[in-house]
């Protein structure tokens, strides 16, 4: 039903102390993880970094190898049009259909801008989406 | 100036053998009638009859804070619930608390003890003196209280907190003489200054008793310059009643009475008596207690011990600074911490990992305990919300069973150190 609409997203705990972002970076280099896009959240006293990678069941296997902390998460993603108004289609939609957002982060994508958004109930969330004819960009074309 | 000229001035031998016979009537009436005590000394395999002389109190065993804790809550108590008036509770070094009850002759030898420090200090019914120690469980408030009413001196109940409100009543009451921990009076300085409160010029406030945590000459000198307050030491544990015997004029020494406490200093290995002068554990047989007698007991604190009698004209063995610990407690804030107890509080919150660091520091002129704590893999959350959560409720747990505002920070599994021999968690920054 979802066709792909729910992506995986790897999520990595980050103590906060200089050097750490570093080496989480040089772990997913070394295990030739790409990143389309990520966020950093930050606490005072540690971050978390989400990011949508390629073959995230893959890259979360070689990180748990690695003794990284990494969770997988499901997020959805929509095309963000270049135009007023275009966020709050999606975020009304939402609202009306009672489900929230609990973070989200956009990003500058290969055709277009797009926002992955965590929602407390994905599957819902793709389906209001679809109703309302707002377009999600599926795992496939991230 | 003598609170009790003839106790605090008696010859040394008269005062030596005074000793010796209250000792001699506790021991009798241990053995006899207290169960915890009798057994102890039966397996030691003494007998009261073996205390012939003051020196033979070494033939007697110690007593521990574990023994309070296993004996939790009045096991150990000698008195009736109908004699006992009171109760202080204190941190213990695992979840119990250690509870101390006291008997109205308890209370009374207690305040006897203030009141003659607080006169050998000159604080007196001329005086007003503000109490800034907590009030209610900890003995710090109520015990400078009444020590104080007991000299006649006007007595300000102030607690702990709301510096600024505390600043401006030294100010409007013509407070002279204030008790309380050393950081603290510190603090009160620096917040002073903020509100352009010039202690010295602006405030009668002269004396201080400060006590319940470490301190050194260094910030005795640093409080009379900046602020024109003449600091004595203060000490006492809750085993003891709470905090009892002051420095007098001549600070070269806290007077510990010689009626009320017998001291020894131990070597904290072996548990020889060392010889006057030297360094070691404190041991004190608390002479009068009716409620919770407490022989050979192991405060754990490091001083030396010296019996000449003072220039002031006491004859009462005196005790150096206390120097150090001969255990792993901290004191924060004025409030005693154990490790166990931080260790015990983690180890029930199933989403920790079980390794952990204690990072103390000042800050300005108040502790800051910060507790770094492993999460399990499984506790790990994408949401901020969710991990603040978690760091919320652990600074909720540490509070609630150490009664001490504890920051956390939560770290990945793995992150903090391991220690393969003996554990070093604590890490105190702090300079006295």
């Amino acid at each position: 039903m979802t066709d792909g609409s729910i992506i995986t997203q790897l999520s990595i705990f980050v103590n906060n102390e200089p050097g750490r972002l570093a080496y989480i970076a040089s772990v997913l280099k070394e295990c030739d993880i790409n990143m389309h896009a990520f966020n950093l959240a930050e606490s005072a006293d540690f971050g978390i970094l989400r990011a949508i990678v390629d073959d995230p069941e893959g890259a979360y296997e070689k990180l748990k190898a690695k003794g990284v902390i990494v969770r997988k998460t499901d997020v959805i993603c929509v095309s963000i049009e270049d135009t007023p108004g275009a966020l709050f289609k999606a975020a009304d939609a939402f609202g009306k259909a009672g489900i929230n957002i609990e973070y989200g982060y956009a990003y500058s994508g290969r055709k277009e801008s797009v926002f992955y958004m965590r929602v407390n109930d994905p599957v819902k969330a793709v389906q209001v989406l679809e109703d309302s004819g707002i377009r999600l960009v599926t795992s496939g074309e991230v | 100036m003598f609170w009790n000229t003839k106790i605090e001035c008696m010859p040394s031998e008269e005062l030596r053998s005074l000793q010796y016979r209250e000792l001699k009537s506790l021991v009798n009436n241990l053995y006899s009638f207290n169960k915890f005590y009798h057994d102890r000394m039966k397996a030691e395999n003494v007998h009261p009859d073996d205390i012939a002389c003051l020196a033979d109190i070494s033939k007697l065993p110690f007593m521990y804070k574990q023994d309070l804790r296993d004996n939790y809550p009045t096991n150990m108590f000698t008195a009736s619930n109908s004699e006992v008036v009171r109760y202080h509770v204190s941190s213990g070094t695992t979840g119990k608390p250690t509870l101390v009850g006291y008997t109205r002759n308890d209370l009374g030898y207690w305040t006897e003890a203030l009141a003659r420090s607080l006169t050998s200090v000159g604080i007196g019914s001329d005086d007003t003196m503000q109490v800034s120690y907590g009030y209610g469980l900890f003995t710090g408030g109520l015990g400078l209280h009444y020590g104080a009413e007991k000299v006649g001196a006007t007595v300000l109940p102030a607690g702990t907190g709301s510096t600024e409100r505390q600043i401006e009543l030294i100010k409007d009451l013509g407070v002279t003489a204030i008790a309380c921990t050393p950081s603290y009076l510190v603090h009160i300085g620096d917040v002073a200054k903020k509100m352009g409160i010039d202690i010295r010029r602006d405030t009668k406030l002269r004396k201080a008793v400060l006590g319940a945590e470490p301190w050194s000459d260094n910030m005795r000198k640093h409080i009379e310059e900046t602020m024109g307050v003449r600091a004595y030491d203060i000490y006492g544990t809750s085993e003891m009643a709470g905090p009892m015997f002051t420095e007098c004029e001549e600070r070269n020494g806290i007077h510990m009475a010689g009626d009320i406490v017998y001291c020894e200093i131990i070597d904290p290995d072996s548990g020889e008596v060392l010889e006057e002068g030297q360094k070691g554990e404190l041991v004190v047989t608390m002479l009068k207690k009716e409620a919770m007698p407490m022989i050979r007991y192991r405060i754990k604190d490091i001083t030396s011990i010296d019996n000449e009698e003072c220039p002031c004209g006491r004859t009462s063995p005196r005790i150096s600074r206390i120097s150090g610990r001969s255990d792993d407690m901290l004191i924060i804030r004025g409030i005693n911490v154990f490790p166990s107890q931080i260790e015990y509080t983690l180890l029930r919150i199933p989403q920790l990992a079980g390794h952990y660091m204690i990072i103390v520091t000042r800050e300005g002129a108040l502790d800051r305990m910060v507790i770094q704590v492993e999460i399990k893999e499984e506790a790990f959350s994408d949401k901020i919300e969710d991990m603040n959560k978690l760091r919320a409720y652990v600074e909720a747990e540490l509070k609630k069973y150490l009664n001490i505002a504890a920051e956390v920070e939560l770290k990945a599994p793995g992150e903090l150190p391991r220690f393969e021999s003996k554990a070093k968690r604590v890490i105190d920054k702090r300079v006295f």
